[in-house]
């Protein structure tokens, strides 16, 4: 394994701090890692929204877990280009979300948004929800409630 | 040319971001529903990550290196540069609907004339405002609809809301020598060709939700200049207060 993989699988698992079930890497939030001849390790990161709280203690847990790692000179960028989007997400992240009670994003391919696809109860797997409410309680989640089951659920925004 | 002109015109977005927050948060709490309370809030979020994205350019455009604290908190009054519209207080719940409709459709306006921005941050933080700034534009919106096409009350409200804050839209599309030097170093859009856009969907929606705009011939303005209403005092005092009295204070 060369260094720059090691140090992005080190990175890449570090928990989100507000959805501990998935990490950085399933969010598609690290982005890029670099060494220079020198032995400079540069980690890029980026933000799922604008004033994401959580993104400054990504960077910390970034810096600190690389550091262990015995790299000593490390520094943590924030990229904002390009600007992430749910398209990022792993397919492992996306089921992880689902066993973690939270609907995933659905897939817009072919730059079609994926309105005809349901977005499925993450409890009882039925297609029939509909939404309560535009936000949830992260920047990232709306709130949703199934018409099978009855079960309130946060629906991961697709953005 | 004005001196300055393009970290100037970054200044007025990221002032009108932060106010707009500030305004929001303080909804936190209060609102009608706990839906909305959290919705209100998240909004205010997405939009002090974009003021301290627009603080950080500005001072690397200003050459001044200032933090985004010092922005928010150590200028005062007449050197904030936000317009009036997004300083006005809250209301009622109507209220900062109607002002989060003509807000959001003004802002989301200008976040895509910016995407194009030849400063290549601006164009970044721009994309990404554009998504988060038109799933706020959804929510006031669906609001403005039911609101405004809904009981009695709730319909008078949002009039009587349309009427206090309808005069304030006028400063929006100001042109002056700052805005038209940073438009001709391509850094971002005249706020006047913003118009034709912003009064097509907010005619559409207003219609929809069976509002009238008020005939007004009352057009306030100064806010660019760091001219402010009276509310906006009050605000900034409030918002200040502590890292003012505690400086260097930290969570």
């Amino acid at each position: 394994m060369t260094m720059i993989d090691e140090i992005r699988r080190v990175a890449g698992a570090i928990p989100d701090p507000e959805m501990p079930a998935l990490t950085i890497a399933d969010l598609g939030i690290l982005r890029d890692v670099r060494i220079d001849a020198s032995g400079h390790v540069d980690i890029d990161i980026t933000p799922t929204y604008s004033g994401c709280p959580a993104l400054d203690t990504i960077r910390e847990d970034v810096e600190r877990r690389i550091r262990e790692q015995g790299y000593a000179d490390v520094s943590v960028r924030v990229v904002l280009s390009p600007a992430w989007t749910t398209e990022w997400m792993s397919e492992a992240g996306r089921v992880k979300l689902r066993e973690y009670g939270i609907a995933p994003p659905r897939r817009q391919r072919f730059e079609v948004k994926a309105l005809t696809v349901a977005i499925e109860c993450p409890e009882c797997g039925s297609p029939r929800t509909h939404e309560l409410a535009h936000f949830g309680s992260t920047q990232c989640q709306a709130v949703r409630q199934c018409n099978a089951c009855g079960e309130t659920f946060p629906h991961f925004k697709e953005h | 040319m004005v001196a300055g002109a393009a970290a100037v015109s970054t200044l007025r977005i990221a002032d009108d971001c932060l106010v707009l927050s500030h305004r929001l948060a303080q909804w936190s709490s209060w609102a009608p529903t706990l839906e909305d309370d959290i919705a209100l809030t998240n909004i205010a979020l997405d939009l002090l990550g974009q003021a301290r994205a627009m603080y950080a350019r500005t001072a690397e455009l200003d050459g001044t290196g200032r933090s985004e604290d010092d922005y928010a908190f150590m200028r005062d009054e007449r050197a904030f540069v936000n317009c009036l519209l997004v300083e006005q207080e809250n209301g009622d719940f109507a209220t900062t609907i109607l002002r989060q409709l003509l807000c959001s459709t003004y802002q989301l306006a200008q976040w895509q004339a910016l995407t194009t921005s030849t400063d290549g941050q601006v164009a970044a933080i721009a994309a990404k405002a554009v998504k988060e700034t038109e799933y706020h534009r959804d929510h006031a919106t669906d609001w403005t609809l039911r609101l405004g096409d809904g009981t009695d009350e709730s319909h008078q409200r949002m009039e009587s809301a349309l009427a206090a804050l309808w005069p304030f839209t006028a400063e929006l599309f100001e042109s002056d020598d700052v805005s038209r030097d940073a438009a001709g170093l391509g850094v971002g859009p005249d706020p006047e060709d913003l118009r034709a856009a912003w009064d097509a969907y907010i005619t559409r929606v207003l219609d929809d939700a069976t509002l009238v705009v008020p005939k007004v011939s009352w057009k306030p303005t100064g806010g660019r200049q760091g001219l402010h209403t009276e509310a906006f005092g009050y605000m900034l005092a409030e918002m200040q207060h502590l890292h003012r009295s505690f400086p260097g204070v930290t969570w």
